[in-house]
């Protein structure tokens, strides 16, 4: 059997048994850390394929970036994941026969593509010398596409505004300097002239100091 | 025998399916719930890379790569839902996510 196609059946049975662990395992830190091996073998597979540069990103994004994020969420909430576990052997039959059904009808269509589709008896050639995959993805994403990149990234920008504003929180009690405050100050409003009783003293001045800086 | 398209497509719709058996089996974890999205979007990206590689058509690379900044975009903002709701209610069980209801 040729190389290629042992390194494919390799990759591809590292996938699909580290897609299945994700869902199955009962650590979910170990479900995170299949999910890694998941998209490194991925990236493999694309590799294969001749997709050199996306292999690359899915390495950076996926691996390097969304994982570890999963990574810390799971570490940091602090939650009993057995009881989350209930229903499981519940669910299992009816998953398992969407899931068959799916997969028949799924890989019936692409049998049926892959041999009378528009791919029909395409064969896998390697790309032409002088023209890299990043050179060739290059010349149509900033041509044809570059509105489309333009809104991926706003995309990006909503999505990462979204996750701040969603996750800051402002405690009370935590004395913060405002700037705007402190600008609008005017010698009205910034002194304050307390009449002391003789002898008594001045109890409440940390109170009052606070009150005056704000929270 | 050669490794074909119907391979790579054989792959990707096990892997989609796997994606949607974990949402099915695990309908109380939510952080497992986003990570079967991730593998389903996964399996659509090998869709997409192995139709683009076997018709040399680049363009379906380059919609595997919105497909990322999608993906990530979502796995972010999930995620940082997520922790609020982690925050507030001091459990993550999605049956009782119904605050909403109104």
């Amino acid at each position: 059997m040729a190389l290629p196609a042992i390194a494919f059946y390799l990759l591809a049975a590292v996938t699909l048994f580290a897609g299945l662990s994700v869902v199955l395992a009962r650590n979910p830190v170990h479900s995170v850390l299949f999910l890694i091996l998941a998209f490194f073998s991925a990236a493999g597979l694309f590799v294969l394929l001749g997709a050199e540069f996306l292999a690359m990103l899915l390495v950076v994004v996926y691996v390097g970036a969304v994982a570890v994020l999963f990574l810390f969420v799971v570490m940091m909430l602090d939650v009993d994941f057995s009881s989350l576990r209930a229903g499981f052997a519940r669910y299992l039959p009816i998953g398992l026969g969407v899931a068959v059904l799916l997969v028949a009808e799924m890989i019936f269509v692409a049998v049926t593509v892959a041999d009378k589709g528009a791919a029909a008896g395409a064969e896998l050639i390697p790309a032409p010398r002088g023209t890299p995959n990043i050179v060739a993805i290059g010349q149509v994403l900033y041509t044809d596409y570059v509105y489309f990149f333009q809104a991926a990234g706003m995309v990006l920008l909503v999505a990462m505004i979204g996750a701040i504003v969603l996750t800051l929180r402002h405690r009370k009690g935590v004395l913060r300097q405002n700037i705007g405050d402190q600008v609008a100050r005017t010698p009205a409003t910034g002194m304050r002239i307390v009449q002391i009783k003789s002898g008594e003293g001045l109890k409440s001045g940390g109170s009052l100091m606070s009150k005056e800086l704000g929270e | 025998m050669t490794v074909g398209l119907a391979h790579y497509l054989a792959v990707a719709a096990i892997l989609f399916t796997i994606g949607v058996l974990g949402i099915f089996i695990n309908r109380k974890n939510v952080i497992v719930i986003l990570m079967s999205i991730e593998l389903i979007l996964l399996a659509v990206n090998i869709n997409l890379v192995a139709f683009s590689v076997f018709l040399h058509q680049v363009t379906g690379q380059i919609f595997a790569m919105f497909v990322l900044t999608v993906a990530a975009a979502e796995a972010a903002v999930g995620l940082a839902i997520l922790v609020t709701f982690f925050r507030n209610r001091g459990d993550i069980a999605v049956d009782d996510v119904n605050m909403m209801k109104g």
